[in-house]
């Protein structure tokens, strides 16, 4: 079916969960107001990114007050947004839930917390142990948060997992300024579209804005059709709020053009995995 | 060397951003920095223009008596181009007066004495106005150690730390910074007649060259000199970034508790803004 979706390109503030709670509600109102279907939000937008020793302090369960009322929420609109979540045994994990009907549809935990260059995640937080694709009243789909994506097999799983929609929520720093455009769009841009193009989905990715001691984050939320083509991009290192519209028959022409998710030959793949696997000793 | 050629659309963008959101979140509209007449001040104080409107930026120039006087004319230049406010506040006096008591004291003590003094100026300015204050180092002078430890390198917020003299050269032409500033010798203006080049013994072209690739591409050594660069300007240069790394990190704190600041009791600095 078609549906619509805002992409929310906010500029959460680093630690002020309150205030972004506030932010995150103010935009799903808008949502609601605008009948969209779908609304995504980037990582960690209830929270702020470089938070190392606030993370135990911006965590929250899934039973907390926040959460409910997002899910309370959901009744008039689907919501994909990013948290710090604690769990029953104190881990802290960096999350992504997809909420839809009041409940909440589906739960993915950052598998990749990157650790290089500006990156500290795994410092802090425990890391996620899946990959699953889950139902929708919009089709399949699959969530990944950022670092997630830069790993082929995180978008094959959910490829193979049946979802037809990746949401890739991101919390994107900007560097490299050498080229015609920023190195990181550049790279996630190229990223998305060859995601897309391979596993013959769409991809909404929702990246945020605004700085954090001196480190911008560069926005360009978009939407990429199953053709790889970018239909639709937001704007670069400011807020924005991007609707698109996803159609039904643009996937469905495009598995007919270019069939190789039906070509995709998992018994193959499996077996050399597993191949590769004993191999290692794994 | 293409990574020292930047997108000057791009770093304008990013870094009149960067003040604009640095600036306001924390409460405050202004800013105040030290304008110099030199390029690295020039080009900072036409960043923030754009960022926070001219009226919001203060900028102060603070020569000694053997600054040369072309300085204080091109300090001048550049406020009047950017419309930003300008005072001059001369800091002979104060520095003499310490002086008359070591009247034996060498340039380097002399020089690191007038950059904490305007320092001092700058912050109680930060005060006054309340404002803060902007720093004008760039990364080649941050990576050589080349500025005063809690003088020129003392700021709130530094829209320029991770660019080299050669990106601050672009991004000054594409701003419109006055071309007499940009075109001049590059000069701390401690004493008469010195420039920056001659007292370091190379370049910026050279030192920058050499620099990005050793810092930004992480070349190894060997591959430096394969490449073409003497392996004595190689050593020497990470030399100077390695015996100056102190000035780029806070005080050294002796651990004792199980939350040392800095070290495991860890928090951005824009914590809850």
């Amino acid at each position: 079916m078609n549906f619509t979706v805002t992409l929310a390109q906010i500029k959460p503030k680093l630690g002020c969960v309150s205030d972004n709670l506030a932010l995150i509600v103010e935009r799903i109102n808008r949502a609601i107001t605008g009948k969209t279907d779908l609304i995504v939000f980037p990582e960690l937008a209830l929270t702020g990114y470089f938070l190392k020793d606030l993370v135990p302090e911006v965590a929250r369960r899934l039973d907390s007050n926040e959460i409910s009322c997002l899910k309370e929420l959901s009744r008039r609109i689907s919501i994909a947004v990013g948290f710090v979540e604690e769990s029953d045994d104190y881990r802290f994990y960096n999350t992504a839930i997809y909420l839809e009907d009041g409940e909440i549809r589906h739960l993915h935990r950052k598998v990749y917390l990157p650790t290089y260059g500006l990156f500290d995640e795994q410092r802090y937080m425990a890391h996620g142990e899946r990959f699953r694709a889950f139902n929708t009243k919009f089709g399949r789909m699959g969530m990944l948060i950022c670092e997630d994506m830069w790993h082929l097999s995180s978008s094959y799983i959910l490829g193979m997992d049946g979802a037809a929609t990746l949401l890739c929520l991101s919390s994107s720093p900007g560097r490299g300024v050498e080229g015609d455009a920023l190195g990181s769009a550049t790279a996630w841009q190229q990223l998305t579209s060859t995601t897309a193009l391979f596993l013959n989905c769409r991809v909404l990715y929702c990246n945020r804005t605004g700085f954090e001691d001196g480190v911008n984050f560069w926005g360009g939320s978009e939407y990429v059709a199953p053709s790889g083509v970018s239909v639709s991009r937001g704007k670069l290192l400011e807020e924005d709020s991007l609707g698109v519209t996803l159609d039904e028959g643009s996937l469905r022409r495009e598995r007919i053009f270019s069939p190789m998710l039906r070509d995709e030959n998992l018994f193959v793949t499996m077996q050399e995995l597993r191949r590769i696997a004993r191999e290692r000793g794994q | 060397m293409a990574g020292l050629t930047a997108n000057t659309d791009l770093l304008r963008t990013i870094l009149v951003g960067f003040i604009r959101d640095e600036v306001h979140k924390v409460g405050v509209r202004k800013a105040v920095l030290g304008l110099s007449g030199g390029i690295d001040s020039a080009l900072v104080v036409f960043l923030a223009a754009e960022a926070l409107g001219a009226e919001n930026v203060h900028a102060i120039c603070m020569p000694y008596r053997t600054s040369n006087p072309e300085s204080e004319h091109h300090a001048r230049l550049v406020a009047e181009a950017c419309g930003v406010n300008f005072s001059v506040i001369p800091i002979s006096a104060m520095i003499d007066a310490y002086f008359d008591r070591f009247p034996d004291a060498d340039n380097m003590r002399r020089g690191n004495k007038m950059a904490r003094e305007r320092m001092t100026i700058l912050f109680d300015h930060s005060a006054l106005l309340s404002a803060l204050v902007l720093g004008t180092s760039n990364k080649t002078e941050l990576l050589l150690g080349y500025g005063t430890l809690y003088g020129d390198m003392a700021s709130a917020l530094n829209p320029i730390g991770d660019l080299y003299k050669s990106h601050i050269w672009q991004l000054s032409e594409a701003m419109g910074v006055p071309q007499a500033v940009i075109d001049k010798k590059p000069s701390a203006d401690l004493w008469a007649g010195q420039t920056d080049e001659e007292e370091l013994g190379f370049s910026y072209r050279q030192v920058d060259d050499l620099l990005y690739r050793m810092v930004d591409l992480r070349l190894t050594r060997e591959e430096l000199i394969a490449d073409g660069c003497e392996a004595a300007f190689v050593d020497t240069i990470y030399r100077r970034v390695q015996n100056s790394h102190f000035k780029r990190r806070l005080p050294v704190i002796a651990k004792v508790s199980n939350r040392t600041i800095d070290r495991d009791f860890r928090y951005s600095r824009d914590w809850g803004t």
